[in-house]
């Protein structure tokens, strides 16, 4: 065996590895917000059609 | 807040406790009422609109819980009722919470005055930053006093809801601002004098503990006595039909009456938990008929021409 088998035998994984669980918790995570952001365009534009050019009327 | 991060692996926590952080029983209160401030308002709003408030005024409140979950996690871990909530029980970091309750504050008030109105955005920013600075941070924890000042945050929605249908307020929302503003002492020394133990052991001012059981009897009947014609005020003033009127009226004299047991009855706890569980149902009942007489109308002539 060479020194640098050696080495790369001893090197980490870089980076932090998720266990099963995180990984299921941060894929829902994902999705959520990835939901929300679209509800968010769709409430927008949604609104736009409803206001119309009023849309940028907003008075005290 | 001495809760500090205490590991630094990935989150764990899943959609279900950030849904848990934003109290969603406080929030369907907060959207029902502003609903009901929202529908007894003058004039035609469009459903989306509406629609786009009460969003916005369901996530201002989540933010607002999920902003005092942040704050209050060391008192959460000490009391009972609520020490298996997502931070004391270590299923998300404080610093987690506090960034999803700034982000949720921050583009709930945007949204909402950039699509509804900027008196509502700012009726909802008032809301949020009166129970996280003023009730969270600073009453809760010095004063007996706390949920009769805090109370004023859960009883601005219909106010907001006014806003959001009007671009103003009025005496109407005031009105029901005064009736949740009422109701909340009496519902919270309710259910403080059967948990009195757990606020005792979180440290938190709470009038039980602070001034005694006897004390806060007395002090649930009174506001009882002040709740119930207030109860029935928009009837008084014209802007809720019989209906309402015959329902505010019984209702009020079965709280007054449950309040003259709380107050006689001091060998157990009974009386307060059926005082507690009422309270909420007097609540509803008020609000509930408040829409019913003003939408039933509506629905009648629409069903009938």
């Amino acid at each position: 065996m060479t020194m640098s088998a050696v080495m790369n035998d001893e090197k980490p994984e870089p980076g932090i590895k998720l266990t099963e669980r995180q990984q299921r918790a941060r894929r829902a995570r994902s999705i959520a917000i990835a939901v929300s952001l679209g509800v968010l365009v769709i409430l927008f534009y949604i609104v736009t059609l409803v206001k119309g050019p009023a849309v940028l009327v907003r008075p005290l | 807040m001495s809760i500090t991060a205490s590991r630094v692996e990935p989150s764990i926590a899943g959609v279900g406790d950030y849904i848990e952080l934003m109290k969603p029983r406080v929030m369907s209160l907060v959207v029902f009422t502003a609903l009901v401030g929202l529908s007894i308002a003058p004039g035609h709003l469009h459903p989306v609109i509406a629609l786009t408030a009460l969003i916005c005024i369901a996530v201002g409140a989540g933010a607002a819980g999920a902003l005092n979950m942040w704050y209050d996690a060391d008192i959460d871990a000490r009391m009972t009722r609520t020490a298996a909530r997502p931070i004391p029980a270590g299923r998300l970091l404080p610093g987690e919470a506090l960034a999803f309750g700034l982000t949720l504050a921050v583009f709930s008030v945007v949204v909402l005055g950039l699509l509804v109105n900027i008196v509502a955005a700012a009726l909802l920013a008032v809301t949020i930053g009166f129970y996280v600075l003023v009730y969270t941070m600073w009453l809760k924890r010095t004063t007996p006093q706390n949920i009769v000042i805090g109370g004023a945050a859960g009883a601005l929605p219909p106010l907001i809801g006014w806003a959001a249908a009007t671009g103003s307020v009025a005496i109407e929302p005031f009105v029901l601002f005064l009736v949740i503003f009422f109701w909340t002492p009496p519902h919270f020394w309710a259910l403080s004098l059967y948990r009195s133990e757990d606020y005792a052991r979180a440290g938190v001012p709470m009038l039980p503990v602070v001034a005694g059981i006897t004390e806060t009897r007395r002090q649930i009947l009174l506001y009882s006595f002040i709740l119930a014609p207030l109860g029935a005020a928009p009837w008084f003033l014209g802007y809720a039909g019989p209906l309402y009127g015959v329902v505010a009226v019984v209702a009020g004299c079965a709280l007054v009456a449950l309040a003259l047991r709380v107050w006689t009855e001091r060998h157990d706890h009974a009386a307060g938990k059926q005082m507690f569980g009422f309270s909420i149902l007097y609540l509803f009942l008020l609000f509930a008929m408040l829409l019913v007489d003003r939408t039933a109308p509506a629905l009648f002539s629409h069903f009938t021409a």
